[in-house]
């Protein structure tokens, strides 16, 4: 018994040392970043992979979202006789909530198990040590380009996806159902004001950098963590980890940001 | 006698510990300036940890180390990482970044810390690369080297910036003796081109003589002895004696003894 | 892979997010950068339940306007809003401005009845007469208790 309360002491011990460490790394990174030199190409090279390369994925999971919303509302309005409202229900529903969580679960699952399985792996064989020992600060070099690339393209990424998204919905309300095309663009039009936008834009802001961060952090300080000296099995265990928790505080963040800025 | 000029590294009782386990138990001795200096010790002796500490990767529980005057210990992070300009280190398994190509890692230290044009840039690495042999193959990517050109290209990458101080970390470790005796030669080469003092961690005896200048030897915690090859050889310590003649410890030789042992324990 | 490359996908990229991003802004969201042209007026509602910012003004079902704030009076217990009105369109004295709704469940909108005075509102200028939400669920229940 005392010894299960000890091990839940030191596991909850051991999280809260994690959340300070990972916001220890944002802080010393945006701290860095306002220091020469200031690189652009590895952000550069950084968004291509985090951003362009999540395009494909970003569109497909967009487009059938929008066409399943669409479904699903347009059974739903019909029986109220309310159909007309269909654009601004998917609009809305995409732009607000959708769209922002989607896209950043798709950016933690396409892009954040790899950024972190890199640095993972650059630990284990030294080659952050290696950096070190080169007088090249590892996480600027290493990690700030990443969050950087993450806080820029998630976003982005995010407006793609509603846009394939709220065609997802056109297509199934007026192509398969026949509604009237006004009614779906100029319902949509009249609902969504800037308001909605920039809710979408600050909370896929926020996300981009939450993902990133913890996918980051996860992966640079492996050899601190307890799969730390596992080798390939340590770097599989963060990964997982990573990704599982970068989920979590999505979706728990939305909730928080949707609490406090409705 | 001027310490100052002879002694590129002092190392003053150091010591280390990984939680409450202790790791190097007041470690003290020097390394002259252009030597080959050879650490050697089995297995969990603490070479790592005593590499770690030289390089800075590690923090010392009490103790100092000097490094051409700068107490790496207790230096700020701007001195240290000006220190590191004047070191170069090859490490076990070359960490070569994976995604350049050879001659993009041995560049990285020159693009970072200097405004050389790209002429400059391209001639110094090429020299380098001839250095070591591996001029063929500047365009390969590190994933397709072979054991024995991941080590030749990690050294030309710890000897680009002309460093004072070169750190080897098991230089012939998973390699076979002929690559082995190469990159020894290797390392004499560039002590006597470069003058540079070279620290070299290995327990591969054949490469420890043919290579070093003096030997500090570690076993279990604590330094044992500190000599010239010669010195090495003729010591009367046990240990040493025993590291020399890779005489197996006790409990594997005697396995009679040493079952007998393990079953008693089982039975009680 | 080679440097052009990955700086002309990023590029293309960049622009395709931005593009989306503008087209989701501005034609959708109706997010101006410069203020239209038109004048602000004030209405005070007893109740604005389901009204946002960014809710139409129409006046004879063609949009006129925005609202552009709702506020809470304390002192009078009512919602002060602010409407932006296009230039060019004439708002009487006597106008009402009536909460709506589109459909049975649809958008909040205000609804500008004009009236016959002669007189014209100006910026900064409050609308007297004002017709609040009607609330389905009050209708529902006044209709369910009063029925037994």
């Amino acid at each position: 018994m005392i010894k299960a309360i000890n091990e839940l002491g030191s596991n909850v011990l051991a999280s809260i040392e994690q959340i300070g460490r990972t916001f220890n790394l944002l802080v010393i990174i945006a701290w860095k970043l306002t220091q020469p030199p200031y690189q652009i190409y590895p952000i550069i090279k950084q968004m291509y992979f985090i951003g362009a390369r999540s395009l494909t994925v970003i569109i497909i999971s967009g487009v059938t979202i929008g066409m399943v919303l669409g479904l699903q509302f347009y059974n739903t309005l019909e029986r109220f006789g309310s159909v007309g409202v269909l654009g601004s229900a998917v609009a809305l529903s995409i732009i607000r909530e959708l769209g922002p969580v989607m896209t950043a679960l798709m950016v933690v699952g396409r892009a954040g198990s790899a950024i972190c399985a890199e640095l993972g792996i650059m630990r284990i064989s030294e080659q952050v040590d290696a950096l070190e020992c080169m007088a090249i600060a590892p996480d600027k070099y290493l990690v700030a380009p990443k969050l950087v690339a993450g806080i820029l393209s998630v976003p982005l990424l995010n407006f793609v996806f509603n846009v394939v998204a709220i065609g997802g919905g056109y297509y199934v309300g007026v192509v398969l159902f026949g509604m009237a095309e006004g009614s779906y663009i100029n319902g949509m039009i009249d609902s969504v004001v800037w308001s909605d936008v920039r809710l979408g834009l600050m909370k896929s802001l926020i996300f981009g950098m939450l993902i990133t961060l913890i996918c980051c952090a996860k992966g640079f300080y492996l050899h601190l963590s307890e799969h730390g000296s596992k080798g390939a099995e340590g770097v599989s265990r963060v990964t997982t980890d990573a990704v599982v928790i970068s989920s979590i505080a999505v979706l728990f963040c939305d909730f928080l940001i949707g609490a406090v800025m409705s | 006698m001027d310490t100052a000029t002879t002694n590129a590294i002092e190392i003053r009782d150091l010591v280390v510990d990984f939680g409450s386990r202790r790791i190097l138990e007041n470690i003290s001795f020097d390394i002259h300036q252009g030597e080959i200096m050879v650490i050697m010790g089995g297995s969990g002796a603490g070479k790592s940890t005593l590499l770690r500490c030289l390089l800075g990767l590690k923090a010392p529980t009490s103790g100092h180390i000097h490094m051409l005057g700068t107490d790496i210990c207790h230096a700020t992070k701007t001195d240290l990482y000006k220190m590191r300009e004047k070191m170069g280190v090859a490490f076990q398994g070359g960490a070569l970044f994976t995604s350049m190509s050879v001659a993009e890692n041995i560049q990285l230290p020159l693009r970072e810390h200097t405004n050389l044009d790209e002429n400059t840039i391209q001639i110094m690495t090429r020299i380098k690369l001839d250095m070591v042999n591996m001029l063929p193959h500047e365009n390969l990517m590190p994933s397709e080297l072979s054991g024995g050109m991941t080590k030749r290209a990690a050294l030309a990458r710890a000897i680009i910036m002309d460093p004072k101080l070169l750190f080897f970390d098991e230089p012939s470790a998973g390699l076979d003796p002929i690559t082995s005796a190469e990159l020894d030669e290797l390392i004499i080469k560039l002590k006597k081109s470069m003058k540079m003092t070279i620290v070299v961690v290995t327990h591969e005896l054949e490469s420890v003589f043919a290579i070093a200048d003096r030997i500090a030897i570690l076993g279990d915690r604590e330094l044992i002895q500190i000599g010239t090859p010669h010195e090495i050889k003729a010591s009367c310590d046990k240990r040493v004696i025993d590291l020399l003649n890779r005489t197996p410890r006790e409990s594997i030789v005697d396995s009679d003894a040493h079952l007998k042992r393990l079953t008693r324990n089982a039975q009680s | 892979m080679n440097k052009i490359n990955i700086e002309l996908v990023t590029g293309v990229f960049v622009i395709i997010g931005i593009a989306c991003f503008t087209w989701l802004a501005v034609a959708v969201a109706g997010a101006t950068f410069t203020e239209q042209p038109g004048y602000t007026l004030s209405a005070r509602f007893t109740s604005t339940s389901g009204l946002r910012e960014g809710a139409i003004i129409e006046g004879a079902g063609v949009r006129i306007g925005t609202v552009t704030g709702i506020a809470f009076d304390p002192e009078s217990f009512e919602a002060i809003v602010e409407l932006r009105i296009n230039e060019n369109v004439p708002v009487q004295e006597d106008a009402i401005a009536a909460i709506r709704t589109q459909g049975i469940i649809g958008e909040k909108y205000i609804k500008i009845i004009p009236g016959g005075f002669d007189e014209l509102l100006t910026d900064g200028m409050e609308l007297f007469e004002t017709e609040s939400s009607i609330s389905l669920e009050e209708l529902v229940s006044r209709y369910i208790f009063s029925s037994d």
